[in-house]
C-alpha cells in the first residue's frame, strides 16, 4: 500500500466518522464542529484528486463563512436539548432502512459503471496548475454564469437582512406605500385660520 | 491504487449518511440543514471525482457554482430559522404547521 492509499483511507475514515457524529450528536454545537472536521477532510481528499482551487475554496467558504454562520445561529438560539432528542430512537429503524436502501441503489449504479475502470489521476500532457485552468474557462466560456452567481450571492445577502430585520419604528424606517399612494392635497397642505398680525412699533416703547 | 470507484463509494456512503440524518433529526431543523450541507458535499465529491478522472474541467466549474448557491442557501435558511424561532420559540419541524398542509 503506497502513501496515497494510506492517506485516502485515513481521510475518508475521519470524514465518515465525523459525518456520523454530525447526525447523531446530542448538542447542535458539537454537530457543527464535527461538520467543520468533515469539510476539512473532504478538502484534503479534493486536494488529492488534484482540485486544489476548489479544496481551498471549500475551506474558505464553508469552514470560514458558512460554518461560522451555523455556530452563530446555534449559539444564539436558546434550544431545549432534551426536547430535540425526543423521537431519535423511534425514527432510527426507519432511517436505517432508508439509508441502506439509498446506499445499495447508489452502489449498484457506481459498481456497474463502465467508466470506473479508468484511472490515471493527473494529466501528464500539461503542467498548467488547476487554478490557472479553471480561471481560463471561468472568465471566458463561463463569464455569464459567473455574473449570475454574483447576483445569487447579492440576493442571499439582501434576503437574509430583509428577513431578520425587526420591523419596528426604532430599528428601521419603512415606507408605507399605500399611504403614499393614497395621498391628496388635504394631507399635504393645511390652511390655518389666524388673526392678522398688526405692526405696532410705536406703542411698544 | 486508489481508483475512481473508491471515491464514488465514499461519496455514496456520505450521501446515505446524510439521508439518514434528515430522518433521525426530525425535531431539530439545525441538524437537518447541516445534513443538507453534507449531502451537497457528497454530490460535489462526485463532480470533482469525475472531473479529475475524465480530465474535464467542467465538473469543477459546476462545483464552483454549487458552492455559491449552497452559501446563499445556508444564509437564507438560517435567516428563516431565526424568524421561525422568534415566532414559535421552537425549532421542531412538527411545530411548523401554519400552512395547514
Amino acid at each position: 500500500m503506497d502513501v496515497t492509499s494510506v492517506l485516502f483511507y485515513v481521510f475518508s475514515a475521519i470524514l465518515l466518522i465525523s459525518g456520523l457524529r454530525v447526525i447523531t450528536a446530542k448538542n447542535p454545537v458539537h454537530a457543527a464542529l464535527f461538520l467543520v472536521l468533515a469539510f476539512v477532510n473532504a478538502s484534503c481528499l479534493w486536494m488529492m484528486l488534484g482540485a486544489e482551487f476548489l479544496s481551498l475554496t471549500l475551506i474558505l467558504v464553508y469552514v470560514g463563512a458558512v460554518m461560522v454562520l451555523f455556530l452563530f445561529v446555534v449559539m444564539m438560539l436558546d434550544v431545549d436539548l432534551e426536547a430535540i432528542r425526543k423521537g431519535f430512537w423511534k425514527n432510527f429503524p426507519m432511517a436505517l432502512v432508508l439509508g441502506v436502501v439509498v446506499l445499495i441503489e447508489m452502489l449498484l449504479v457506481v459498481l456497474k459503471n463502465p467508466l470506473v475502470t479508468m484511472s490515471a489521476n493527473s494529466d501528464p500532457a500539461t503542467n498548467i496548475s488547476n487554478s490557472n485552468k479553471l480561471g481560463w474557462v471561468l472568465y471566458t466560456q463561463y463569464s455569464y454564469p459567473v455574473e449570475l452567481a454574483s447576483m445569487v450571492l447579492l440576493l442571499g445577502l439582501v434576503v437574509a437582512v430583509a428577513l431578520t430585520l425587526r420591523k419596528s419604528e426604532k430599528a428601521a424606517k419603512y415606507q408605507n406605500i399605500s399611504k403614499q399612494v393614497a395621498t391628496d392635497s388635504k394631507t399635504r397642505f393645511t390652511m390655518i385660520k389666524m388673526d392678522a398680525e398688526v405692526e405696532d412699533k410705536g406703542e411698544a416703547q | 491504487m486508489i481508483g475512481m470507484t473508491h471515491y464514488l463509494v465514499l461519496s455514496a456512503i456520505l450521501f446515505a449518511l446524510s439521508v439518514m440524518g434528515i430522518f433521525l433529526n426530525r425535531k431539530n431543523v439545525i441538524v437537518v440543514l447541516m445534513s443538507i450541507e453534507l449531502m451537497l458535499l457528497a454530490v460535489n465529491f462526485n463532480f470533482v471525482t469525475f472531473s479529475s478522472f475524465l480530465h474535464n474541467v467542467a465538473g469543477q466549474i459546476f462545483v464552483f457554482f454549487t458552492l455559491t448557491v449552497a452559501a446563499a442557501e445556508a444564509a437564507i435558511g438560517l435567516a428563516i430559522l431565526i424568524i421561525l424561532f422568534r415566532n414559535l420559540r421552537s425549532i421542531n419541524v412538527q411545530d411548523m404547521d401554519q400552512l395547514k398542509g
